[in-house]
């Protein structure tokens, strides 16, 4: 091979590469990104069935039921407009409590939703975008419900990943 | 007064910042021996003046002074001292400092290290430092000082988050950002080279140690942090591909790249703009690690609080840093002509597929990272991705770089015949084949399809690492340390890999209900649960709970897992209780009182866990030895040479 033609090959044996490695890219996207939904959307039937998401909102106050010595618990999750049941079962975040926002992955069975996945911000005043901003757009408007990210005064960590429970 | 002097001496950083990268750039553009010669004091003068600044931050934590805001939102009397200086970079304002504080360091360093450099390549090295140094000054002073008073002073403070309260938060930010910030270096040299319009084999080398370097730094920073998350966050992950964590994994990926191109550009001369747009695009992504945590657009644990002054600032910064460092490339690189070819087989080209893989690599964390941000802007909902796209779409880049690392490995520079090395490659990788699948077979009798071909990859590049140097050594021939060092760096990759390999195919994890008394069985251990009691430290309060661990009846280790309630910020952290053994690493942390006098307990067995953050360690140890090679220290001689045959062909 002349070395014009094996650059040739090179450069098409890259971009090829390249091409390949999008498209599997861009299909690993499609079928592993997990979509957030709030409880008005669940309500609504927006979620696709049998597919797992996460579902965000507040823990509705006094929701919280456990059978004593038992790891399953449940709780609602309310967007101020609508309730989800959620069901869990291991050990909750430590920063999980009534009153608090929370994420959780799972999928909806029956009615209720199933976690496999709580998730928790480290920092208790941090209140996760995606929710202020479901619980802004119900018209929730009752004070200290809804904290904006600007107003918390704590830091995170520089590095580390998520407080999460489940994996 | 200290927080005065502080700022005051933060100020006179920023103007010594400017005057430096004024005479540092605009000096050898005007031929100016003065200003050229006025660079070096803006070096130590900047330098000095962000010290005085560090330390009365310090001064300020640490003699509790809370009429500082900064400090009295972090700090609080009853916090230990080792937290209280500690809670300096525990928050944005003084993690900018801190930022600002290193990269004085590293400038500093070249400073001292310019001597060896052509003087006017050296001044637009610092010169370009103190741009990056005027932008993150600037945008303290204006957007985050940490020395701005409270009137009336807080009675107390509102405490250190507690979860930072731990010694990882005192070594883990600063040698994080001691990579970040040392990829400004490269960086710098590369603006340098591309201002002067000229790049040769000696840059490359004036440039490689200090890429090394940055690269070791944020490898280290990377698995401390894991290392931390591990212990602290009470959940045993170790690495979750947290927005943050992708961004300071882009810029090693990169960095990885970075250091194999310009190998090629010191051994051959040759993948010269290449390495060029690396040593930018590293730095890149560092800024973009910064502007993704400080501005809080992205979903994270270190979302700091979010000022939209701030991500304005730091966006702009980015673009013209980038965008300027761009420009200066697409002026310069056609200037930088590579003087030959390369076999298809030779090392080159292995080297070329390296990049071109690890680039693809940080290209699909980047656009994990970034999708979030874009689907939510064009209103595509609210997505989020996590390990279930990061982890298949990464291997498929990460798994032909090892089998291709251990075939180049064998290549030669420039004249491809792999042919004559057919016979090594096969016989290693029986070898590697053998012994991967024996081991996982032999060892676990099960695993996923990845587990023994995770395990023969890693063993693989071993033994194909080992081929050379044992080699040389047999043969009586000289093994250079850079040698030495890059062989220790690819067995900590192989480390790494094997280790990564094992812990996510085997390991064990379990949510417990337990009584106390009653004993529970996890993965071949027994664990009894002897109740909890109540505990008291310096801050907090909270319960305390035993966990025995046996093993067939023998005794393997008490493990005291706590639930710590800390008194300022009411905060419940879990204290998690990691008995480690021969890499068999088993976590136990305390869940919440079920009630029934029953406590929910998480237990988690991950095999070979901490040989991932060993691995980060030998990496880095395999960098230190490559740097301390002799030829980087002979390169005053090599400068010398060209310089004083004045217009001679710069190598040939």
């Amino acid at each position: 091979m002349t070395p014009r033609r094996r650059r040739l090959a090179l450069v098409l044996g890259i971009v090829a590469g390249v091409a390949i490695a999008g498209a599997l890219g861009l299909s690993a996207f499609r079928q592993n990104v997990t979509f957030f939904f709030d409880p008005s959307a669940v309500t609504a039937g927006k979620v696709p069935p049998g597919e797992g998401f996460r579902l965000g909102g507040m823990v509705t106050k006094g929701s919280l039921r456990r059978d004593p010595g038992s790891l399953e618990v449940r709780f609602v999750v309310t967007d101020f407009q609508h309730d989800v049941p959620v069901s869990y079962s291991g050990v909750l975040p430590d920063l999980f409590r009534e009153g608090a926002g929370v994420v959780a992955h799972g999928r909806m069975q029956g009615g209720t939703f199933v976690a496999d996945e709580v998730l928790a911000k480290h920092d208790e005043k941090y209140m996760p975008p995606a929710v202020a901003e479901s619980l802004k757009r119900h018209g929730e408007s009752r004070e200290g419900l809804v904290t904006p990210p600007a107003a918390t005064p704590q830091a995170a960590p520089p590095a580390g990943p998520t407080a999460n429970t489940g994996s | 007064m200290l927080p005065e002097l502080g700022h005051f001496a933060l100020i006179l950083a920023l103007l010594l910042a400017a005057l430096q990268a004024f005479f540092g750039i605009a000096g050898p553009m005007f031929r100016r021996e003065r200003w050229v010669a006025a660079v070096t004091p803006a070096v130590a003068g900047q330098a000095v003046m962000v010290a005085t600044a560090m330390g009365c931050l310090i001064a300020s934590f640490v003699g509790d002074d809370f009429s500082v805001a900064y400090v009295a939102e972090n700090s609080n009397s009853a916090l230990p001292l080792i937290y209280r200086v500690a809670a300096l970079w525990g928050a944005h304002e003084g993690s900018l400092l801190l930022w600002i504080m290193l990269l004085a360091v590293w400038t500093v360093a070249v400073a001292v290290y310019a001597n060896r450099l052509p003087r006017l390549f050296a001044a637009r090295v610092l010169g370009v430092l103190g741009v990056i140094s005027f932008g993150f000054l600037l945008f303290t002073l204006a957007t985050s000082n940490p020395f701005l008073r409270l009137d009336p002073p807080a009675l107390d403070g509102r405490d250190l988050n507690p979860i930072l309260q731990d010694p990882g938060l005192a070594g883990h930010p600063p040698v994080l950002y001691t990579g970040y910030v040392g990829f400004a270096v490269a960086f710098a040299f590369a603006c340098g080279a591309m201002l002067e319009g000229r790049m040769d084999q000696n840059w490359a080398r004036w440039t490689r140690p200090w890429v090394t370097a940055a690269w070791a730094f944020l490898g280290c920073g990377i698995a401390m942090g894991s290392f931390w998350a591990y212990y602290e966050l009470g959940w045993g992950g170790f690495w979750f591909w947290d927005p943050v964590e992708c961004a300071s994994f882009m810029p090693w990926l990169v960095g990885t790249a970075l250091i194999h191109s310009i190998a090629v550009t010191d051994k051959r001369g040759l993948f010269k703009s290449w390495t060029l747009l690396l040593s930018v695009l590293a730095f890149s992504l560092s800024l973009l690690g910064t502007f993704l945590v400080r501005s809080g657009v992205l979903v994270s644990v270190h979302s700091f609080a979010a000022d939209p002054s701030r991500g304005v600032f730091i966006l702009s910064f980015l673009i013209v840093m980038i965008g300027g460092a761009l420009s200066l490339y697409a002026w310069r690189a056609p200037l930088l002509k590579s003087p030959a070819g390369f076999d298809l087989g030779a090392r080159e080209s292995f080297l070329l597929f390296n990049n071109v893989l690890l680039v693809i690599a940080a290209a699909t964390v980047l656009a994990g990272t970034l999708a979030p941000l874009i689907s939510g802007a064009l209103k595509l909902g609210t997505v989020s991705v996590g390990p279930q796209f990061f982890n298949p779409t990464f291997m498929l880049s990460m798994l032909p770089l090892l089998a291709l690392l251990s075939v180049g490995i064998h290549a030669g520079w420039k004249r491809g015949r792999l042919g004559t090395q057919l016979r090594t490659l096969l016989y290693t990788f029986i070898a590697a084949a053998v012994f991967g699948c024996g081991l996982v077979y032999g060892i676990y009798s099960h695993g996923h399809l990845l587990t023994p071909v995770g395990a023969t990859l890693g063993i693989w590049i071993i033994l194909s690492s080992l081929v050379d140097p044992v080699d040389r050594l047999r043969r009586g021939l000289s093994l250079p340390r850079a040698v030495v060092g890059m062989t220790i760096a690819h067995i900590g990759l192989a480390t790494a890999v094997i280790a990564l390999t094992t812990v996510q195919s085997f390991t064990n994890e379990k949510d417990l209900s337990l009584a106390p008394g009653t004993s529970a069985a996890v993965g071949g251990y027994q664990f009894r649960f002897d109740g909890v009691r109540p505990i008291e430290g310096p801050n907090y309060d909270g319960v305390g709970g035993t966990v025995v661990v046996t093993r067939n009846g023998a005794p393997i280790a008490v493990l005291k897992p706590q639930k710590r309630q800390y008194w300022v910020q009411h905060q419940v952290t879990t204290e998690t209780a990691i008995h480690y053994s021969r890499g068999n690493n088993i976590l136990v942390a305390l869940g919440d009182d079920l009630g029934a006098n029953r406590w929910s307990v998480r237990i988690q067995i991950r095999p070979l866990v901490s040989f991932i953050w060993l691995a980060a360690v030998i990496m880095a140890l395999g960098g230190a030895i490559a740097i301390s090679d002799r030829r980087y220290r002979l390169t005053k001689v090599a400068v010398e040479i060209p310089r004083a045959a004045g217009t001679a062909p710069e190598h040939a």
